[in-house]
């Protein structure tokens, strides 16, 4: 199958990218041929296969529940565009 | 200096030949003259590097020295240095210092390795031949109108082109391999879980392995014995004991079996790259390796395949990159939708987020079954394959890439002829397998490389019989005239 730009705007909204409004044919042709490709998966009847999610056989190791990690965050948002009291600001969210 | 291998400059050292300081500041001075011809360095650490030179020199004059103390590298930029600008060769990293060291580069330092700086690359290593890089294309030094391969094409022009004796690559698809092929180097992709992710900058977590770029085995099996181990950090990680990678490389090849996928030497290879290969493996035959035709029936599904599976964990891995926390930020954002889309969108490049909006494509309501589950289904395939090959063969080989390096700006229009340069390599990523690419001959003037897959953290024996080709052979001691 291939996207219409519709489908395109819609994905770019989903993946919180903008893109340019002049770019939007090219990402309908490329993703549209990209699909195109992964349908070739669609030759191989796969209903009796098992999902394989990792390619090694191994199970989440736990650790016990004490605290491991020590206090970066002024190392952290030292890194960050916008900081203030040690939040990270962004602009306003609620009225 | 810049002619030896890691493991003669490492002998070197320790024998007082030269020191550390010298040879260091040796390969930053190649990397001035030289490096403006391939732009494989994003960033040179100069100061870094003369401090870790001098630290090494005393620790090698204290007799306490490892294989590496006072091995000046160069550290592909997906990996985090603290102190150190850490872009993954994207804008949206471009004013990122990393507050704190990848597993990886603590074991380079623990060892006394010098790191010369951080190599350019794909953009967060999505692309095949390193001109996705918001810092411009790097150029294969045996040709400089060609591409390097990629992702890793700044780590291979690097040590194709001796301004590092060795570096660090990573692979997700065909990485290490594709590039090392197309640069005339050695390039090793562990298994998966053998090299710690932590601190690796993530495309496709379940795929992404780091791996060493050198010019022999045995300098791989010096840099995969510093780079190997547990680490807790990171939730894949294989918790196994670490071999001396350097104890086989001699090894007898008497009576090992050869497997050749009829399907790595059809349709798609270029014939002079064909032929190059198969005299590798009458070389192998002339070491007293056996030879056996195989078949991985789905092969042709592996690049479908990792066209969803590599998309859908990029999509998901990318989404921290939000313009809040570190990073790139719009200027002026109207709300926090406006922060966010504008951040991402002005932040990364065009393939980066092609392959976002695939992988958030095909893990949409509605998607998830018929592209991401089915891909996991046929990489179940893809592995099982393997798993019965492994059952009659001890290695497999094959081409790297079914051609040498390709034109700057060639493939660049055309995301899907890209993709089909790694058709070779993608299938070990999916089933997580190990395979190395060694320097196997020319064509027209441009390196080709033989791919060898093994099982299961089978890096020794990939190492050794890697070694003892590169015993018989002497393509992989060939320099570009540019860079001799």
């Amino acid at each position: 199958m291939s996207l219409t730009q519709d489908d395109v705007k819609k994905i770019a909204h989903l993946a919180r990218l903008s893109i340019n409004e002049s770019d939007i044919p090219d990402y309908e042709k490329e993703l549209s041929s990209i699909i195109g490709l992964v349908e070739q998966m669609n030759a191989v009847d796969t209903n009796d296969v098992a999902p394989m999610a990792h390619p090694l056989d191994m199970v989440q190791r736990l650790r016990d529940d004490v605290v491991s990690e020590t206090d970066h965050h002024e190392q952290y948002q030292d890194i960050a565009p916008s900081v203030e009291n040690g939040l990270y600001l962004v602009p306003q969210v609620i009225e | 200096m810049h002619n030896k291998t890691l493991s003669e400059l490492s002998a070197a050292l320790q024998a007082g030949e030269f020191s550390s300081t010298e040879l260091t500041q040796a390969y930053l001075d190649r990397i001035a003259n030289l490096d403006p011809q391939v732009n494989a360095f994003v960033t040179v650490t100069e100061q870094f590097a003369m401090d870790a030179a001098a630290a090494a020199d005393k620790r090698i004059a204290a007799g306490t020295a490892a294989p590496l103390t006072g091995i000046p590298l160069a550290q592909k930029d997906i990996f985090c240095t603290e102190g150190v600008k850490t872009t993954c060769g994207s804008k949206m990293l471009d004013n990122f210092t990393s507050p704190y060291n990848a597993t990886v580069i603590e074991h380079f330092n623990k060892a006394g390795a010098v790191m010369l700086g951080k190599t350019n690359m794909d953009e967060f290593a999505m692309g095949s031949s390193n001109e996705t890089s918001f810092y411009g294309a790097v150029k294969n030094p045996w040709d400089t109108n060609k591409v390097p391969g990629g992702s890793s094409g700044g780590s291979a022009a690097a040590v194709a082109a001796r301004l590092a004796p060795a570096s660090t690559g990573t692979d997700t698809g065909g990485s290490i391999r594709q590039p090392a092929s197309l640069c005339g180097i050695t390039g090793l992709k562990p298994t998966y879980g053998r090299v710690s992710r932590y601190g690796m900058i993530a495309f496709a977590s379940s795929l992404d392995q780091a791996g060493p770029m050198t010019r022999t085995a045995e300098d791989a099996a010096l840099m995969l014995n510093c780079m190997a181990g547990f680490d807790e950090r990171d939730s894949t990680s294989a918790q196994r004991d670490v071999p001396d990678y350097t104890a086989n490389l001699n090894d007898s090849l008497d009576g090992m079996t050869i497997g050749l996928p009829k399907e790595y030497f059809g349709e798609g290879l270029d014939a002079q790259v064909s032929n190059a290969v198969e005299a590798a493996i009458r070389e192998y035959e002339n070491l007293g390796a056996k030879v056996k035709e195989i078949s991985l029936p789905n092969t042709h599904l592996a690049v479908p395949t990792y066209y969803v599976v590599a998309p859908a964990e990029c999509s998901s891995n990318l989404s921290r990159f939000d313009g809040v926390r570190f990073g790139y930020r719009c200027d002026d954002p109207v709300d926090l939708e406006d922060l966010y889309k504008r951040s991402r969108g002005e932040g990364f490049g065009a393939e980066v987020k092609r392959r976002i909006m695939m992988g958030t494509y095909a893990l949409s309501a509605g998607y998830y079954d018929a592209y991401y589950l089915k891909a996991q289904r046929l990489r179940r395939l893809i592995s099982d394959d393997f798993t019965r090959a492994f059952e009659e063969v001890d290695v497999i080989m094959g081409p790297t890439a079914p051609e040498p390096a390709f034109g700057l700006g060639e493939k660049s229009d055309d995301p899907i002829t890209m993709y089909l340069s790694d058709i070779y390599t993608i299938a070990a990523n999916l089933a997580g397998l190990p395979g190395v690419s060694v320097p196997a001959g020319f064509v027209n003037n441009m390196p080709v490389g033989l791919q060898i897959i093994g099982n299961y953290f089978d890096e020794a024996r990939l190492l050794n019989v890697a070694h003892r080709y590169q015993q018989a052979t002497d393509w992989h001691t060939r320099a570009p005239a540019a860079f001799e």
